[in-house]
């Protein structure tokens, strides 16, 4: 068997490859060697052949159920289906971390591929950040968490596991693997994790830039105008892996939520919100030159809060709803984080005069103090995750005695930020850059703030008079009129001046300024999200109870009755107990649901799976708790009504759909502003 | 192109935000400051939970350990779930040196000299709670020593050991 042989030995040539790439690139620029650079990029291009050699290697082994490979025992099994070995790669702790490292070396050869006669002052840099964070998580692989690790049995009938045959053994095969955790066994599992590490792993590629900027002293916009797309593509797939993930939960976790404040949660949602700050941010910096000093500390935490996500949430033993297994790689995450923090903050503090900011903010109305208010509340939120994630540590080793905090800390501290975060998205949008006062504010906001409060009206017509929703609603629509009618008025703006027809006008306004309308797309987003959140938070209902079979149970104006149960194997090794049930809504007969219990014979584990009517106004969520045998003598049921959840996910679309029109590449050359045309013509003329 | 500031209004339009952003930080500052009061609990092993007894009864711990199979009853006509945990090492570099918390769960169900625990929780029984499930739980520890659980996360670490019996040679 080569296999295994072939698959490290591509791992230790990468790692060698890409340290060999980091130190021609600095060898190169420091001698002014343009063959060394050159080698150091061709050295980047090899790692992404090398590396995929590798992976398929490992769906090779998963796929064709080599269990002498303790890595495929870990994470397979024979009854599990084809599509489900190959997400395997990312199933366990060792299979994911090659899988980061493939993800990585794409993207940096996709980076390195660029033209580099336009921006070669940046590029070896680049190639030198990105080629260590490769090289790191290599060296994990390759002495730390090896997937290609075999089973052996000694002379004495021993069983151990090593890379290579020790003396005197052999081969050991077991029958068969332990298999996927059946919580993971979800099409889900194809594509959440997936998209949560491409969107840590392309904010690799900002952070490369941001550093190549400082080391190499080109401390204006560029940088950001070269990583704007890379920045939104990393958030576009990092939003779109919370989100499923969320998804994930309310379909598979049984407890008809989507979000629980779990520690690898926040870890992933860390990342995100210091580059939401960062995405925000760099505009200003674009536009009036501000804030830069800032904008660096944002994406060296964004690139280290990555590191420390991939940590978290390196997939590992997810038994619990995100279990994580101690093991040796966790001072190395920690030294490597430590280390590449510090480095960076040493290089920024080495270019702090240089950063200095080009203009001063003058009114606290303007679009510029709002978007620095924006990041205040982002950041603000951050530290509330991350005060979380470490006040058992803090207050171990202040009073000695472990003490936690819960979701209810997180929601309590969280809600009033992100509330405010919702009415700037009303207020900013409206406000001028350098100057805006409350009057010309309001003269903007009046029509949408009108139109929001008949909003609220209707809801309290409609009944409902819990405070905190209402003022939710109200935030929403807020939100909402304002970010429409932006689109509105610019719209009827070409429409008088192009003599465009209003959906032409529409089209084409999105069209030319996409940043600006994808971004007030993803607004549109968040205020479904909102709906949705507000709905299932705020509102969701519950029943329990046993019932024989053709007895009813309601709740609200539904009801269900148990028709029938019946019990099965199936030949993936499951024990399936899947119940009939008629469900009525205002005594009307609806349809029928099934909810089951799926028991795993290799696992001992059982698996609750819900039966869901869903529509735009509630989701009807039925749980299977129990049953007995014999099927006439009742069943137990626990019922949701999880109002406006569909929202949610609908905004969850919107909002990635936002995100790809401002990420989507302009037809014409890069618009340059002003001020980006006088510093680049003043840095050619400073080169020459 | 930059409106001509001078000194004075530049310190006052300074002042201005310095006040605006030490506010901000101030009210987030009071937001986790509060909301740590009024959801902080204690992390407690069932040792040091058994220790505390009376000191605790009543007020919001959370506890963790580890489950003992046989003891898990579930009455699912009540929703009530009950079962018995033992203790395990609060602490990571103990279950690190017992030899992960795969080893730690497996020496904790099988000596009987650790302290125990029972548990009663009112809802859906969850999928993994199972034998040598570490339980974490929120709750409260009743006058009758019962620990009442309001919320029950379970961890079940993968044990390669699980997978040697069964095996065929190759």
């Amino acid at each position: 068997m080569v296999y295994a042989e072939l698959g490290f030995g591509s791992l230790i040539i990468t790692f060698l490859v890409s340290l060999y790439a980091a130190g021609a690139a600095i060898y190169g620029v420091r001698r002014n060697a343009h063959a060394w650079v050159d080698s150091a990029r061709n050295a980047m291009l090899l790692t992404f052949p090398l590396l995929s050699l590798s992976a398929l290697t490992i769906i090779y082994l998963l796929v064709t159920n080599h269990y002498e490979v303790e890595y495929v025992t870990e994470v397979t099994s024979r009854s599990m289906p084809m599509y489900l070995k190959v997400t395997a790669l990312w199933g366990g702790q060792a299979g994911s971390l090659v899988f980061w490292s493939w993800l990585m070396s794409a993207f940096a050869t996709a980076v390195t591929l660029r033209k580099w006669d336009r921006d070669r002052e940046f590029l070896p840099w680049v190639v030198v950040v990105s080629s260590i964070t490769l090289a790191f998580f290599l060296g994990l692989v390759i002495f730390l968490e090896n997937p290609f690790v075999r089973i052996w049995q000694t002379g004495t009938g021993q069983i151990i596991t090593a890379m290579f045959q020790p003396a005197g053994s052999r081969i050991f095969v077991p029958a068969d693997g332990s298999g996927l955790n059946p919580l993971l066994r979800h099409p889900g599992m194809i594509i959440h994790p997936p998209m949560l590490y491409l969107g840590f792993v392309s904010f690799v590629i900002p952070y490369s830039f941001a550093m190549a900027a400082l080391i190499t002293g080109r401390t204006d916009d560029r940088w950001i105008r070269i990583t704007r797309r890379w920045t939104l593509v990393a958030w576009l797939f990092l939003s779109l892996g919370l989100i499923l993930g969320g998804r994930w939960a309310y379909d598979v976790l049984g407890w008809g939520g989507y979000w629980g404040w779990d520690p690898v949660e926040i870890a992933a949602f860390m990342p995100w919100l210091a580059g939401t700050a960062f995405l925000h941010s760099v505009m200003i910096q674009e536009k009036r030159g501000m804030l830069k000093h800032w904008n660096m500390i944002l994406i060296i935490l964004t690139y280290d809060l990555v590191i420390f996500g991939t940590f978290l949430t390196r997939s590992g033993v997810l038994s619990s709803v995100h279990a994580f297994a101690q093991s040796a790689i966790g001072p190395a995450f920690f030294a490597f984080i430590g280390l590449t923090f510090i480095t960076s903050l040493t290089l920024l503090l080495q270019r702090w005069n240089e950063l200095k900011s080009e203009a001063q903010m003058t009114s606290l109305l303007s679009r510029e103090a709002l978007f620095l208010l924006n990041n205040l509340l982002f950041i603000g939120i951050l530290v509330v995750c991350f005060w979380g994630v470490l006040f058992p540590l803090i207050s171990e080793l202040a009073t000695g005695q472990k003490v936690t905090v819960g979701p209810p800390f997180y929601e309590r501290a969280t809600g009033p930020l992100f509330a405010g975060l919702l009415l700037l998205m009303g207020v900013a949008p409206l406000s001028a850059w350098r100057h805006s006062t409350a009057k010309t504010l309001g003269r903007a906001m009046w029509k949408p703030f009108i139109a929001s409060l008949v909003v609220v009206a209707a809801v309290l017509i409609g009944g409902i008079r819990h405070p905190a929703a209402l003022l939710g609603f109200w935030l929403a629509a807020f939100v909402a009129f304002v970010t429409l009618y932006e689109f509105w008025r610019g719209a009827l703006a070409r429409h008088r001046r192009l003599q465009e027809s209003l959906p032409a006008a529409l089209w084409n306004l999105a069209a030319r300024n996409r940043r600006r309308y994808g971004g007030y797309v993803i607004h549109l987003g968040v205020v479904l999200m909102a709906i949705g959140v507000i709905g299932i938070e705020i509102f969701q209902t519950e029943t329990q109870g046993t019932i024989p079979q053709g007895g009813q149970m309601a709740l609200g104006n539904y009801s269900i009755s148990y028709d029938s149960l019946a019990n099965f194997d199936t030949p993936d090794g499951r024990n399936v107990a899947r119940a009939v049930l008629s469900v009525y809504k205002n005594d009307q007969y609806i349809g029928e649901l099934h909810p089951r219990r799926d028991y795993y014979y290799e696992s001992q584990q059982p698996m609750t799976i819900p039966g869901v009517r869903s529509t735009w106004e509630e989701d009807f969520y039925v749980l299977l708790v129990d049953w007995e045998p014999i099927s006439s003598q009742g069943a137990t049921f626990k019922i949701y009504h999880n109002p406006l959840v569909n929202w949610l996910w609908l905004g969850g679309f919107v909002f990635i759909l936002g995100t790809m029109v401002a990420a989507w590449p302009e037809r014409e050359a890069e618009a340059e502003t002003e001020r980006a045309r006088v510093r680049r013509a003043r840095y050619a003329a400073a080169e020459a | 192109m930059e409106e001509a500031i001078t000194p004075q209004v530049q310190s006052a339009g300074r002042i201005k935000f310095i006040i605006g952003g030490l506010l901000i930080v101030a009210a987030i500052a009071y937001l986790i400051f509060t909301s740590t009061q009024a959801s902080a609990q204690y992390f407690l092993t069932v040792e040091e939970l058994v220790a505390r007894g009376d000191s605790v009864a009543g007020r919001d711990v959370r506890v963790s350990g580890a489950v003992l199979g046989d003891t898990i009853q579930y009455d699912s006509k009540n929703f009530l779930l009950t079962f018995t945990i033992a203790h395990v090492a609060g602490d990571n570099k103990e279950i690190e040196t017992e030899g992960g918390l795969a080893k730690a769960l497996y020496e904790a169900v099988n000596d009987p000299s650790r302290p125990r625990l029972q548990v009663v929780y009112e809802d859906v029984k969850p999928d993994l709670l199972r034998h040598e499930a570490q339980a974490i739980m929120t709750g409260k520890l009743g006058d009758d020593g019962i620990f009442y659980a309001e919320e029950l996360l379970l961890k079940c670490p993968t044990k390669y050991e699980e997978a040697v019996p069964g095996q065929a040679e190759g």
